[in-house]
């Protein structure tokens, strides 16, 4: 069914009798063409992409939960495209476009909203960096806007821009970026792959793969076994688990990002705002809720739930660009696991193992590549080599000392 | 999480840097044949387990010393902390 204001003008005047549940509920066949382990954002969207561009649909999505039980469901909806790399940004740039033109693509409504993303900086040196990586991204095609201390008085007067410690020098706008629904977007690309014929199967845990000869046949699932000659790895946080049962080991560590937000409140916060001395981001959400969040707790955890001390650096992180935040009381805090890697870039690539390919890596940053990351991996899956825009996403970049390393921190997980 | 140290007891551990897997412990032989690739695993790959971990922190806001701490990844419970130290010399390193 196309969704559409006459369809609900329709609905409405029939007792809203006719609407269908989103996606089929198929039983797993014993083979599909491709196999795609996790039904999370980019699971999704590389079944969607394979369907859509490629034309392949004897696929199935194997998901251990339910969709959208991941990070896809749990993250702070940021998108943007403010990277400054070769490997990264003209990657990021097309998942930026994509995000633009998705909603009419696979007519469901994600709330894309692109209300701007404005980073502060504090200090001159900062300044310049700003300047450097503005100019990047417009290379790319991308659009960046340098707004000086007094340009920001004017939008954003709450600002604490006469901080003693961090005083807001000024900030680098991506007027392009903002914030998108993510359960829709699982919902979205689910739909649009399901109604391809692709089949979406929940409550579905790989338990292992089935490898004879460095060739990888099908998976072992809690539904059985189901054989495929392509493989496709995508579980994000899991990344280390799951392919620890095809003997491999990754540039990976497993980190859990906490997240935050607030009673609902009148409009406060047009954009999304970031801190530049530390690390603290915020949005509103359409009901009200400031969103936020900061770093990565910083250990090893697959446990979905992070500490307090990090609550602590957030919300002085907050009270340090935006003191009015303290007025707002918390309703909720959650944590997700992410896959952070040795240079905190991704990878998008297929492994040493005939019919196996992996996809992850994204750190906390996955969200925003959602789209692209599923249309590179559909384009690997379909073609065997990788999208232009996803070169340099390669496991053994290391090995080659081609690392993507946006921070400049090296192999430490935990500090990108 | 509270880190029960050695030699000081029950610490927070906002005191301490977190570093990973105590395999870094191990630094491979420079003058190796395969000392690149060696390097290369030592530095870039991990075990990552979902479970038990042991793992290397560091006491910066304390004595400064290197702890080699047990912890399920799972559950985020810490069942042994040890001086770095003393499990590279059970090791066989000389320091
Ligand atoms: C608190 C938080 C805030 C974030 N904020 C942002 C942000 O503002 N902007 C941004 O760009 N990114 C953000 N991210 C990162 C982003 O959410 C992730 O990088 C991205 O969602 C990961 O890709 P995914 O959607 O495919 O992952 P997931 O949704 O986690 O999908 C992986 C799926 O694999 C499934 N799976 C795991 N193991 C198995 C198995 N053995 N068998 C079958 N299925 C399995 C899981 O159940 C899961 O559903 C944030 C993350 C968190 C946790």
């Amino acid at each position: 069914m196309r969704y559409s204001a006459l369809q609900i003008l329709k609905q409405g005047l029939t007792g809203n009798k006719g609407w269908k549940p989103v996606w089929r509920e198929p039983e797993p066949k014993p083979a599909y063409d491709i196999i795609i382990i996790g039904g999370g954002g980019h699971g999704l969207a590389t079944a969607y992409y394979l369907a859509r561009e490629f034309g392949m649909t004897n696929i199935a999505v194997l998901e251990k939960g339910w969709i959208g039980s991941g990070n896809v469901g749990r993250n702070t909806t940021i998108i943007r495209s403010n990277y400054m790399l070769p490997g990264n940004q003209p990657f990021y740039e097309q998942s930026l476009k994509l995000w633009e033109g998705l909603e009419q693509d696979f007519n469901y409504n994600a709330m894309i909203s692109q209300r701007s993303i404005l980073n502060l900086f504090h200090s001159d040196p900062q300044r310049d960096a700003f300047v450097r990586r503005a100019n990047a991204m417009i290379l790319s095609g991308a659009d960046a806007e340098l707004a000086t201390a007094d340009d920001l008085r004017r939008e954003l007067p709450f600002l604490d821009f006469d901080n003693a410690r961090f005083p807001i020098k000024g900030g680098l706008f991506q007027r392009r970026g903002g914030t998108v629904r993510h359960d829709a977007v699982a919902w979205g690309f689910a739909r649009g792959a399901d109604m391809r014929g692709v089949d979406i199967i929940q409550n579905c845990e790989v338990t292992g793969f089935e490898i004879n000869n460095g060739v990888c046949s099908g998976v072992k699932t809690t539904r059985g076994p189901i054989r495929a000659s392509k493989i496709a790895v995508c579980v994000a946080g899991s990344s280390g688990r799951v392919m620890a049962q095809a003997g491999m080991r990754l540039p990976i560590e497993t980190h859990v990002l906490q997240a935050f937000v607030t009673e609902g409140l009148k409009p406060v916060l047009p954009g999304v705002i970031t801190f530049g001395a530390g690390h603290f981001y915020v949005s509103q959400s359409d009901k009200g809720g400031l969103v936020f969040g900061g770093d990565i707790d910083g250990y090893n955890s697959y446990a979905q739930r992070g500490n307090l001390p990090v609550v602590e650096d957030v919300a002085e992180g907050g009270m340090a660009i935006m003191p009015m935040i303290g007025r707002a009381r918390l309703l909720r805090s959650w944590g997700g696991v992410m896959d952070m890697s040795m240079d905190g870039s991704p990878f998008i690539d297929k492994t040493d193992i005939d019919g196996l390919y992996f996809n992850g890596g994204w750190c906390y940053g996955g969200f925003k590549a959602t789209p692209a990351s599923g249309f590179c991996y559909a384009h690997l899956l379909a073609h065997d080599r990788p999208h232009p825009n996803a070169t340099e996403f390669r496991l053994d970049r290391f090995k080659r000392g081609h690392i993507i390393d946006e921070k400049g921190v090296g192999a430490q997980p935990n500090l990108h | 999480m509270i880190i029960n140290h050695p030699l000081l007891g029950p610490r927070d551990a906002s005191e301490f840097v977190y570093l990973g897997d105590a395999s870094l412990i191990n630094r491979p032989d420079p003058d190796a044949q395969n000392a690149a690739e060696l390097f290369h695993t030592y530095s870039y790959e991990r075990a990552n387990p979902a479970g038990e971990h042991r793992e290397l922190w560091y006491h910066e806001q304390g004595d400064r010393s290197w702890l080699v701490v047990t912890r399920n990844t799972l559950t985020h419970a810490i069942t042994e902390v040890e001086m770095a130290r003393d499990v590279a010399l059970k090791q066989g390193r000389d320091r």
